[in-house]
């Protein structure tokens, strides 16, 4: 039979449909497609695919399991390597990661490596009844700082070994940027805490409202007993462009617009907090976290939706299958172009005007590309005289966050780089003696899945350093 | 959980509740504050620590009934629960070098001012109370600041009790009176806090301000708190009053954008606390 040159197609709810709620895009394979999408793989000798994934999952060997039909034990080898499969399957830029890497996509479409894995960790979730064994404790207290990626994957690693884990949250809900950031459209939230559930059958503790740095310090983590800690704590600070009008009222951050939207549910009309809706909305910025901004101010019913991105379309950082999903759904790239000013409304006449105060629009400058800066991408430089005006209500700032400086502190000897970022080895050992750091909170804003690599080798070096105690 | 382990109404829209949250009761300092919410679906909103009793485990909250989430704070009494409470957060008011010391309290932010007073009072500084309201009915914790302070001025905006006028009046009349202060503090509404470092100013005393923006995380994630400082060579900085505060030099303070930005959800606010009140209504 000869080899499908494209990828099976992920069936999506209609763009017309999905842009006025919130329910999940991405619906997922069915047994026969997955089989048959499996079944595309060519098992080739040199498996460049495990090389591309930051934990290195056994691809070939799963979808081996999957063109057998044997889902369960396609998701038994994922989960050797991946504490949150159904979590990556969704999430993970496989375009620049496993994907990339794939025999197949040399002639062909590669194979589709993250759908596969989508589906075998949803057929776990949807058939698994047997709760996961609870290893013998091995008499190890371990404290873990952050219930994101990096920190719920630390925490996996090390309960599945045996060790007493506490996991300290500062929010109310497990699952830091994958319950505050991610919208529910793209990761609805029963994965996630089904994810967490599973992670409580194994023996981790989930302390919530704890604030480390405030509530308790790592030093005193130390004193209650625990051997080590981790921190994974996220790039907490949001950053803003100093440019003029930012404090106007409907300016946010991304996190905080995010923030409202999913972890407190501002998107139903009957939550508690509220988050400016409809009018246009402008969002500054081309990653994921702009990408998941727009889509959810369409959702909460924007008229007009623009992203600004002063690059171009090359350039956008964004995973693949989001930026096209944000075009079919109406989001409008005004790329190349860079915010100026924010505009706000002031009624000289009567200062108690309500409308005081509320943005009315964004000035921004169209920009080409010009050398390569140190990053190597070219550098955007602005066409002088080219500046022009949005009218808009809403405007969120996506362009990226620096790591909470709450922890560094109150920490003594714990040792940060110029941009806040915790410095560690290659194990993710700090600077202080039995303190490991990963994901966000050293490497600034990144992806779920670097963040999970990080917890991954923090737990290894955490169990190397503890087991001979 | 956190167990409500008392509560006393202080007046009719005021309400003072000990809240069981040991490790918070530990930690919390004068000027710090802490974040609730109510019920699963509740929102989160910042309140500022009135006081703890370490060994109780229990802290102090004193709250305003202003909107749908402290309306549903309200209902709860003794012995029930509420969803979530974390903290302290934020940086504690700085104490020291001040031997004397005036704090300048308004309305429910008279309820923050006190443990600042108490805390200067055991430090042994000498402490100057101004505390003001818009009437008698409203009056809050005089007892409590007559303790704590070596002087005690009570103002009602009315004149129903005690001195007529607001709390710049004394204020005035002290420091034009050739009276001094290592500091004044303020804390209360925006525009009275606006008005005490503009009393403040002429005199050159430092004057520091405790700002309440709306929030949600506490921890420097969200930046809706931020607030912009003017300083002295001309330059803006912004700042996130819940890692960076909420203490302030009220000299920087652009109190007017501070105010526009409290205004953000007034509408929203609005339809919640009705729907709130009818929801009681009902029950």
């Amino acid at each position: 039979m000869p080899i499908d040159p494209k990828k099976h197609e992920m069936p999506t709810q209609a763009p017309e449909v999905r842009a006025h709620n919130f329910n999940e895009v991405a619906l997922g394979y069915t047994e026969e497609v997955a089989v048959a999408e499996a079944n595309r793989c060519l098992n080739c000798k040199n498996r460049p695919c495990v090389s591309g994934c930051p934990v290195n999952i056994n691809i070939p060997d799963f979808i081996a399991r999957m063109k057998e039909a044997d889902f369960e034990g396609a998701y038994r080898i994922i989960s050797e390597s991946s504490s949150l499969p159904a979590v990556c399957g969704r999430v993970c830029p496989q375009e620049s990661q496993c994907e990339s890497k794939c025999t197949l996509g040399i002639k062909f479409e590669p194979v589709g490596i993250g759908r596969l894995e989508r589906f075998a960790a949803d057929y776990h979730n949807e058939h698994a009844e047997e709760a996961p064994i609870r290893p013998e404790p091995n008499g190890h207290r371990v404290a873990i700082v952050g219930s994101g990626p990096s920190g719920l994957t630390c925490a996996g690693d090390l309960a599945k070994k045996g060790y007493a884990v506490t996991v300290y949250e500062a929010l109310h809900t497990a699952g830091g940027v994958l319950v505050y950031g991610i919208p529910e459209f793209r990761l609805p939230k029963r994965i996630v805490a089904k994810e967490v559930e599973t992670l409580k059958a194994l023996g981790v503790d989930i302390e919530t409202n704890v604030v480390i740095g405030k509530t308790l310090t790592v030093d005193e983590l130390f004193d209650l007993g625990f051997e080590a800690v981790f921190i994974g704590s996220g790039a907490g600070l949001p950053n803003f462009m100093n440019i003029p009008g930012e404090s106007f009222k409907g300016v946010y951050s991304a996190n905080e617009f995010l923030t409202r939207s999913n972890l407190m549910k501002a998107y139903r009309d009957d939550a508690d907090t509220p988050i400016q809706k409809g009018g246009k909305t402008v969002v500054v910025g081309g990653g994921n976290v702009a990408m998941d901004a727009a889509r959810t101010a369409l959702r909460l019913g924007a008229e007009g939706v623009y992203i600004i991105y002063r690059r171009s379309m090359e350039e956008l950082p964004a995973r693949r299958e989001e930026v096209e999903h944000a075009e079919e759904e109406g989001i409008e790239f005004n790329l190349l172009t860079n915010p100026v000013e924010i505009l706000g409304f002031n009624n000289p006449e009567d200062p108690r005007d309500p409308r005081n105060g509320f943005v009315t629009g964004i000035r921004c400058i169209r920009m080409e590309l010009g050398e390569p800066d140190a990053s190597g991408r070219r550098r955007p430089v602005e066409i002088p005289g080219s500046e022009f005006e949005l009218h808009v209500d809403t405007v969120v700032m996506a362009i990226g966050t620096s790591p909470n400086p709450l922890i560094k502190n109150t920490t003594k000897g714990l040792e940060v780089n110029r941009r806040g970022g915790i410095i560690v080895t290659e194990d993710g050992l700090t600077s202080r003696e039995h303190v490991y750091a990963g994901g966000d909170a050293v490497t600034g804003a990144a992806t779920v899945i670097s963040a999970m690599g990080a917890g991954k080798t923090a737990a290894k070096a955490i169990d190397e350093a503890l087991a001979g105690k | 959980m956190y167990e409500i382990i008392r509560k006393r109404e202080l007046n009719p829209t005021v309400t003072e509740m000990h809240i069981l949250a040991p490790l918070v009761a530990k930690k919390a300092k004068p000027g710090q504050f802490i974040i609730l919410r109510v019920d699963e679906e509740g929102e989160r909103i910042p309140l500022t620590v009135a006081g703890t009793d370490p060994e109780k485990g229990t802290v102090r909250i004193i709250f305003q009934i202003v909107g749908a989430t402290t309306a549903k704070l309200n209902h709860k009494n003794a012995g029930e629960f509420i969803q979530d409470f974390v903290g302290p957060l934020g940086e504690a008011t700085k104490t020291e070098g001040v031997k004397k010391v005036c704090i300048v309290g308004g309305g429910v932010g008279c309820a923050i001012a006190l443990p600042v007073a108490e805390e200067f009072h055991r430090l042994g500084a000498e402490v100057v109370s101004i505390i003001g309201f818009r009437s008698q009915d409203l009056l809050i914790l005089e007892d409590e600041f007559k303790a704590c302070s070596d002087r005690l001025i009570v103002m009602t905006d009315d004149g129903s009790y005690a001195r007529q006028g607001n709390v710049t009046v004394p204020l005035k009349e002290m420091l034009e009176g050739g009276e001094r202060f290592d500091e004044v503090i303020t804390i209360g509404p925006l525009i009275m806090m606006k008005f005490v470092v503009a009393a403040v100013k002429p005199f050159g005393i430092p004057c520091t301000v405790s700002m309440n923006p709306i929030m949600i995380d506490g921890t420097g994630m969200c930046g809706g708190c931020r607030l912009t400082l003017l300083k002295e060579d001309g330059t803006r900085v912004t700042k996130f009053a819940c890692v960076d505060g909420p203490d302030f030099n009220g000299y920087e303070v652009d109190f007017d954008e501070a105010m526009s930005r409290g205004r953000m959800y007034m509408h929203f606010e609005k339809r919640a606390y009705t729907e709130a009140c009818n929801l009681f209504a009902r029950t």
